[in-house]
């Protein structure tokens, strides 16, 4: 047991996975003797040499589109897309083999890789190096898209997604590698891909977030019971895609309101999907309607307006106001 | 590092050429003609959806690269792929099922004409967007490295690739890393309707290898002896040490780019395509085949016969062959659990 933040977990979920299987390699830019503009790949180079963290050009589809390759035959490639803006000029590697080769190939091949991004806004960057966008690739069949929000999770989720018989996208939240130590246990661990969380029970509101959101959730939750008295039920995703109906559906039961937290922008977001499916399964539960807390609909702002742009816990405290008053 | 230039030789060498090679040469081409104007039948009647990408005219070169290969070697290519797919050794009796859309297809009749798979040939699929598939015969080739194998991953592209940036990405890529990947240019000079002037500022393809510092050179891609070589050459180097190698396949398609356009007679002259037809490798074989004394009359008939023999028998196994059940609609998504 150890006490580590993101970086630093990830980092152990890798070097583990690489000693237990010598099919499980790292691709990327910079992620061999740089050891990762994150540091998440630090050290790695060292112990496992070229042969198996390998520094690419910059050449994303590249990247992607041999990793694919690497995979039919059975390597296991982590491929490290520098941030998660700059996919774009692999998104059709990913669209069109990643996602459909098993499909394509009526199973006979499968792409058992893992494609890690740094994601998210907040960390006063810029255009391309903030954006949420997960959403591209949960509509997408084929893909799973697993996004953790604290080191212990991280490392768990990225062990289960590296095992993975299929694809996995596994956004990092740049805000959260340095933001928190945890305990990680120093024996391997696992969280299943597809299962939510409900990291904090509640009666009268549940608040659905991931990634670096869920911070916000669970501090609205505290502000709204010592401030309101409401009990606010707190889901941490964890898994975008295959999302995890059931959970959401069994709290909002039990509570009757939600709000949905996520830093992608609202309109054909996630947050629709989510609302959705509570719809499905719980309408007759439903108090108010949902609610959606969100990144406005424009590109990703510079630094100097990003604070306006991505949520906080004041807007998530408003927003659940209004649902549990409705 | 071996580059020359681009001037072919009057004709191959024919060392090693016996009648059990000139027969399989001569099979395996006219197996891919025939079964092509079935498709193309098979498309005029409504039996086949989708497109469909003939390889008509090109025919020596997956022939004679695939000639010069091991079974267990890879081959990858785009959509123009019938041909590929069946020289790799693919039954057509599957091909064309798939073709047809049946379940007995080599992708249960849901990958369709420019989608072939067939793992147990090694054949790594079609590819249906231009250039896309050039990064992951990087990849295949890596994996063979990896593994500490000598295999090679022969991979087909056109002339529309060439300006596509992952044929750039792929060429560094391998070259880079060493990777035994053979970049198989068929240079049929029209990327659909658009003639290599239009689209490349350099139109001698295989001058490209040069600025990934890869062997490179080009070949009458209608003399299937001339490929069956040069290939060879650019496989032995791959097994040596990992070199790729960059050659274009100088090849015409005698019909247009898709059934959309049957004739290709848009852009290009008649005269221009009666012209290249006298190049039709398949004569041309059948012609050298007689005058060296590998095949007689009599054995290229038999050769013809028996191949119009088992294209007739794949059109009449596509044609017995059941559509997929609708819930083959819903499977091959994920591992299933």
């Amino acid at each position: 047991m150890a006490k580590l933040n993101m970086v630093k977990a990830l980092n152990l979920a890798l070097l583990q996975e690489m000693e237990r299987d010598e099919d499980v390699l790292i691709l990327g830019e910079d992620v061999g003797v740089d050891g990762g503009v994150f540091r998440v790949t630090e050290d790695l180079h060292r112990k496992f040499g070229s042969k198996r963290v390998i520094d690419s050009p910059l050449a994303e589809a590249a990247i992607i589109g041999a990793g694919v390759g690497m995979a039919l035959y059975g390597l296991k490639p982590v491929c490290e897309i520098q941030f998660s803006g700059f996919a774009f000029q692999c998104f059709h590697q990913i669209e069109n083999h990643v996602a459909r080769y098993r499909m394509r190939s009526q199973g006979r091949f499968h792409v058992p890789m893992v494609i890690r991004m740094p994601y998210g806004g907040g960390v006063r960057a810029l255009e391309h190096h903030s954006e949420s966008e997960e959403q591209f690739y949960a509509h997408i069949p084929g893909l799973k898209m697993v996004i953790p929000s604290a080191p212990r999770n991280a490392r768990a989720l990225l062990v289960s997604a590296i095992r993975d018989p299929d694809p996995v996208i596994f956004f990092e939240h740049k805000g959260l590698y340095h933001a928190a130590k945890e305990d990680v246990p120093d024996e391997i661990e696992t969280l299943p891909i597809g299962r939510a969380q409900v990291v904090r029970e509640g009666r009268d509101l549940t608040l659905i977030a991931y990634g670096a959101m869920v911070r916000l959730a669970r501090e609205a939750a505290d502000t709204l019971a010592e401030e309101d008295g409401a009990e606010c039920e707190v889901i941490d995703l964890l898994t975008v895609a295959p999302l995890d109906r059931d959970t959401l559906v069994a709290s909002v039961q039990k509570t009757g309101r939600a709000v949905i937290v996520h830093e992608a922008p609202r309109s054909f977001g996630p947050g629709a999907e989510i609302a959705t499916s509570i719809m499905d399964g719980a309408f007759l539960s439903l108090e108010a309607p949902i609610a959606r807390v969100t990144s406005w609909d424009v590109p990703f702002p510079g630094f100097a307006r990003e604070k306006g742009n991505v949520p906080d816990v004041a807007r998530v405290l408003s927003a659940a106001r209004a649902t549990l008053e409705f | 590092m071996a580059q020359k230039t681009a001037i072919f030789q009057k004709s191959a060498p024919a060392a090693g050429i016996d009648p059990k090679l000139a027969r399989a040469l001569y099979a395996d081409m006219v197996l891919i003609r025939r079964f092509e104007e079935k498709a193309a039948e098979g498309y005029a009647l409504g039996k086949i959806g989708g497109f469909l990408h003939l390889y008509i005219g090109e025919e020596a070169v997956a022939v004679g690269a695939t000639s010069a290969m091991r079974p267990d070697d890879y081959a990858i290519a785009a959509y123009r792929e019938h041909g590929h797919c069946l020289a790799k050794g693919s039954d057509p009796k599957r091909v064309m099922a798939e073709l047809y859309g049946r379940i007995d297809g080599l992708s249960k009749g849901k990958g369709g004409s420019m989608h072939l798979f067939d793992k147990s040939v090694n054949f790594l699929g079609g590819h249906a967007i231009v250039g896309a598939h050039l990064p992951l015969a990087t990849g295949a080739g890596f994996s063979i490295k990896y593994r500490g194998g000598d295999q090679v991953v022969a991979c087909y592209f056109g002339d529309g690739a060439v300006p596509e940036g992952e044929f750039h990405e792929a060429m560094n890529l391998a070259a880079l890393w060493k990777l035994p990947v053979i970049f198989i240019c068929e240079n049929n000079r029209y990327a659909m309707g658009t003639s290599l002037e239009r689209a490349l500022a350099e139109t001698e393809i295989w001058k490209f290898g040069r600025a990934y510092n890869m062997p490179s050179e080009a070949v009458d891609g209608m003399d299937v002896l001339a490929i069956r070589d040069v290939i060879g050459q650019a496989v032995a180097r791959a097994r040596v040490d990992g070199t790729p190698s960059l050659i274009e396949a100088r090849t015409y398609r005698f019909r247009g780019h898709s059934m959309r356009d049957p004739a290709g007679a848009v852009y290009r002259t008649k005269e221009e395509v009666e012209r290249e037809k006298l190049r039709d490798p398949i004569a041309l074989f059948r012609d050298r085949a007689l005058k060296a004394g590998w095949l007689s009359e009599d054995d290229l008939r038999s050769i013809e016969k028996d191949v119009a023999d088992r294209v007739d028998e794949a059109v009449a196994f596509a044609d017995a062959s059941p559509e997929p059940p609708i819930e083959e609609l819903l499977t091959d998504i994920f591992k299933e659990s």
